[in-house]
């Protein structure tokens, strides 16, 4: 144990920025602390409605009350714990179809691969917010479904970035190799390239990670995406946007926790890239 | 060639380097790169800086060229030229000598351009920052006439093209051109050649040696290739992990090495004279013009 | 030329596919336009007289050709909910967001662009390290929380605004230019911080390369490698993703129209699926999408015009 904590150590001192991804580290290990304990206990019942209406922050209630007198820390600790499920299953819909989706257009090429591609360029460059919501329209709405929507519009962007390592990757040397002497195509494919592709795969999940979050953060602002009472994060904001003014607790402390999933892990991303010299 | 005894000791000095010392920070314990560096050049020589890589030849060109500017880094030492230390004098004043008194080329000519830019404009770079007085036409003709000199044919046509468009040698005759056209009194090669095939390796040597005696410029040759040193270059200076070895007349240090280094280094020559290639290639050169 | 027109028919055939794509989607889940448009109870007879009348009898491919034939002419539909045309409807909608999508690309390049380039000729200075953490911050602020707190500090700290009171063009047009800045900066402050850090990035990655040595060893001043050679190198990188955060600007923002309540193509498209509206749906999904085809194309001829090593491979 002992010496597992000093390698460790050892390791992100050899980072880039070891005070960056400490930082991301620490803020993400709170929001996961809150979103554990969430699930063992919350102060108040996140759906339960009360006379203590529009309170600001007291000892009572950490983060205030919102207009129904509900607890805005429990329905924070409830909200994110959707919010982090919901980022997590969008990025194993859409990194997973993306990587598959990349790695065989990349791979194989020709026709089909210029079409899915030219198809691709488009649904990417759509905004991911606008995407989920045409899935949902087709889907209906619901905390699952929006999970499906956001994890569909995720795939354009895995699969590009796949798709670009693989027709890199698959004239190298050593895949030529691996096909002259008769392996599969399945097998160059997820034995050979594969692990060439997670570098690449692993930073864009970082980023994708975080995408979702506020993807799923817009989309429960809208009023799409897990369904009121139950709280999630963007719904609460939208709903005490209109008593911002008088309780600001009730917006600020949704917003900011949001803010803090983001950051934690865009920091841990900068923390693991490197920079280069300077202009002199 | 190699006869160089004539033109060295009674010239001139017009570079003197004292006692260059240069560590790196880049860890935890600094690393010494270059120490007790010494090196005169005389007006119109050619002084050949040898040493396999990591000796810290090229340490020293750059740091003669002020282009040594990182932060994890530091230097110490003299390097005198026109009366003043290069390393602590103003940088204004450094910037007046760089490009128009000290020229510069490199190993890697297909990065070392702009990829942008067209070879005209980068040719005249010098002469827009340092000869503001120069008309645009005016410099366009010295730029022609240099490209003409340096043995690019055709350099109204290479005038509109982009370095993506020429061949390693043409581009390292553009930068030697670049670099001369502003008559510079020095012209750094480092390891000018060492990315190029062995034929147009000695069509720049042969270039470097033309430069040299035609404009009576001073060339300072790095190289790890001894026989291209022993060709080209009247003195000579053979550095190992950051120190000087020998130095001493090029014929001298060839005939009668006084270091066992210098002695494995000239064993390692492969017996093969290029001379004959240098000679073609000084006839293709007068051809062009 | 040669390249540009390659550029254009391939374009085209991209705008085709998307087409088809989207129509045959809107088909599969819009149902039957007949019975939503006159409700369950109709008979048998007139639905039927309705679908003729609307070409729905016909095989897919024909219905397609005929909406792409109206479409090119600028018939986008009539709205099942409004009953008037979606053009009609879209046509007072559209200039709304392009403003607001015009004013917010102008406010992030005028905030990236300089600070990309001064915290790059400054990396690693304290100024910088303070620009790149607020930078991290910035992105990680959703827009609708930031909007939120800009009508607070704009409209009711500095009272520079009237938050929810938008002023239509046409009522006055300073107005309601004044109006859309407001939200323009919730737009554009988490992309300036993106482009900034991009620009950065690429700013010093050029820094390393051979031909700034180069720039140096003839004399140029950090200000003259900075600005004569390694900006407009740097600035081919960050090229892609200006034009991809026009083209998100121009589809709308749905939770910026939201926040500051901007009756744009956002708010129409999601009270359209609210209502599920498709012939509006559809209308504006195809829109945004001739939008990014479009802004692609023009990003590929403008990386032709920069980038002479584009020009080779034609």
């Amino acid at each position: 144990m002992k010496d597992l904590v000093a390698r460790m150590r050892a390791r992100i001192k050899q980072l880039p920025h070891p005070n960056l991804f400490c930082a991301g580290a620490l803020i993400t290990a709170a929001i996961v602390l809150m979103v554990v304990v969430g699930l063992f206990y919350m102060p108040y019942g996140p759906t339960v409605m009360s006379p203590d209406r529009m309170q600001g922050i007291s000892l009572q209630h950490l983060m205030g009350t919102d207009k129904m007198g509900r607890d805005v820390l429990s329905r924070v600790m409830y909200g994110s714990r959707i919010t982090l499920l919901v980022a997590l299953g969008t990025m194993i819909i859409g990194a997973g179809t993306g990587v598959l989706v990349g790695a065989i257009t990349g791979y194989y090429g020709g026709i089909a691969d210029e079409i899915v591609m030219r198809v691709m360029d488009v649904l990417f460059a759509f905004p991911n917010v606008l995407l989920a919501l045409i899935f949902v329209s087709l889907f209906g709405s619901g905390t699952f479904k929006v999970m499906w929507a956001l994890g569909i519009s995720f795939i354009p962007s895995f699969a590009r970035v796949v798709r670009s390592e693989y027709i890199r990757c698959k004239h190298l040397d050593y895949i030529k190799n691996a096909r002259l002497q008769g392996v599969g195509n399945l097998r160059v494919i997820f034995v050979h390239i594969l692990p060439n592709v997670s570098g690449v795969l692993l930073s864009n999940l970082l980023i994708g990670f975080n995408n979702a979050v506020l993807a799923e953060a817009a989309l429960s602002f809208l009023g799409i995406g897990s369904q009121p009472p139950f709280a999630s994060l963007g719904q609460m904001i939208a709903e005490a946007q209109a008593i911002f003014f008088r309780v600001p607790s009730a917006v600020l402390g949704p917003g900011f926790v949001v803010v803090l999933i983001v950051l934690g892990f865009s920091l841990m991303g900068e923390g693991i890239r490197g920079t280069s010299e300077g202009l002199e | 060639m190699g006869s160089a005894q004539d033109n060295t000791c009674q010239s001139e000095v017009i570079l003197e380097v004292r006692d260059l010392h240069i560590e790196f920070h880049d860890h935890d314990k600094p690393e010494t790169a270059v120490e007790d560096f010494d090196l005169t050049l005389h007006k119109g020589e050619i002084l050949g800086l040898v040493g396999e890589s990591g000796s810290g030849k090229s340490l020293s060109a750059l740091a003669i060229a002020g282009l040594l500017n990182r932060h994890s880094l530091t230097k110490s030492g003299q390097i005198l030229f026109d009366g003043c230390d290069l390393l602590t004098c103003e940088r204004s004043r450094l910037r007046s000598y760089q490009g128009d008194e000290i020229s510069i080329i490199f190993q890697e000519p297909m990065t070392s351009l702009d990829p942008l830019q067209r070879i005209g404009r980068q040719m005249e770079e010098a002469l827009r920052i340092h000869h503001k007085e120069m008309s645009k036409d005016e410099r366009r003709k010295l730029a022609l006439q240099t490209m003409a000199e340096v043995g690019l044919a055709e350099p109204e046509k290479v005038y509109r093209m982009y370095p993506h468009e020429l061949s390693g040698g043409m581009i390292q005759r553009v930068m030697i051109g670049a670099g001369i056209i502003g008559q510079p009194q020095i012209l750094i090669a480092d390891e000018p050649t060492t990315a190029l095939d062995v034929t147009i390796q000695a069509q720049i040597i042969a270039l470097l040696r033309k430069i040299n005696e035609e404009r009576g410029m001073a060339i300072l040759f790095i190289s790890h290739d001894l026989s291209l040193v022993r060709q080209l270059c009247h003195r000579v200076i053979v550095m190992q992990r950051g120190h000087i070895v020998e130095t001493g007349d090029t014929e001298e240090v060839f005939l009668h090495p006084r270091e066992a280094y210098t002695k494995a280094l000239i064993d390692a020559i492969p017996k093969v004279d290029l001379s004959e290639f240098a000679g073609t290639s000084d006839a293709e050169a007068s051809h062009v013009r | 030329m040669r390249y540009i027109l390659k550029k254009i028919a391939s374009t085209l055939i991209t705008l085709l596919v998307v087409s088809v794509v989207l129509f045959m989607s809107f088909q599969l889940i819009s149902g039957d336009p007949a019975t939503r448009m006159l409700g369950t109870s109709a008979t048998p007879e007139r639905l039927e007289a309705l679908r003729a009348e609307l070409g729905l009898d016909k095989p897919l491919i024909i219905q397609y050709l005929s909406w792409l034939q109206a479409f090119v002419r600028g018939d986008l539909g009539t709205s099942y909910v409004y009953k008037q045309s979606v053009a009609g409807l879209l046509a007072t909608k559209v200039p709304v967001t392009l403003w607001l999508a015009g004013i917010s690309f102008v406010l992030m390049c005028a905030l990236a662009l300089p600070a990309g380039v001064y915290t790059a000729k400054h990396a690693g200075s304290p100024t910088d390290r303070v620009l790149m953490v607020a930078n991290q911050v910035i992105m990680a602020i959703p827009p609708f929380f930031s909007g939120i707190l800009i009508s607070w500090l704009f409209g009711m700290v500095l009272r520079l605004f009237s938050p929810g009171g938008f002023v239509s063009y046409e009522r006055s047009f300073w107005g309601f230019v004044g109006y859309l800045v407001f939200p323009a900066i919730a737009i554009a402050l988490p992309r300036a911080a993106q482009v900034a850090k991009l620009l950065r990035g690429s700013i010093l990655e050029e820094a390393g390369k051979n031909y700034t040595r180069t720039a140096y060893s003839r004399g140029n001043t950090t200000s003259g490698v900075l600005y004569g050679h390694v900006l407009k190198n740097a600035f081919l990188p960050v090229l892609t993703f200006l034009g991809m955060s026009l083209a998100n600007m121009l589809a709308g923002s749905l939770v910026v129209e939201r926040v500051f309540g901007i009756p744009g193509i956002s708010t129409t498209l999601l009270s359209s699926i609210g209502n599920r509206d498709y012939p509006v749906v559809l209308a504006i999904v195809m829109w945004i999408a001739v939008v990014i085809i479009v802004i692609n194309l023009i990003v590929d001829i403008l990386y032709r015009v920069l980038d002479p090593r584009i020009a080779e491979e034609g």
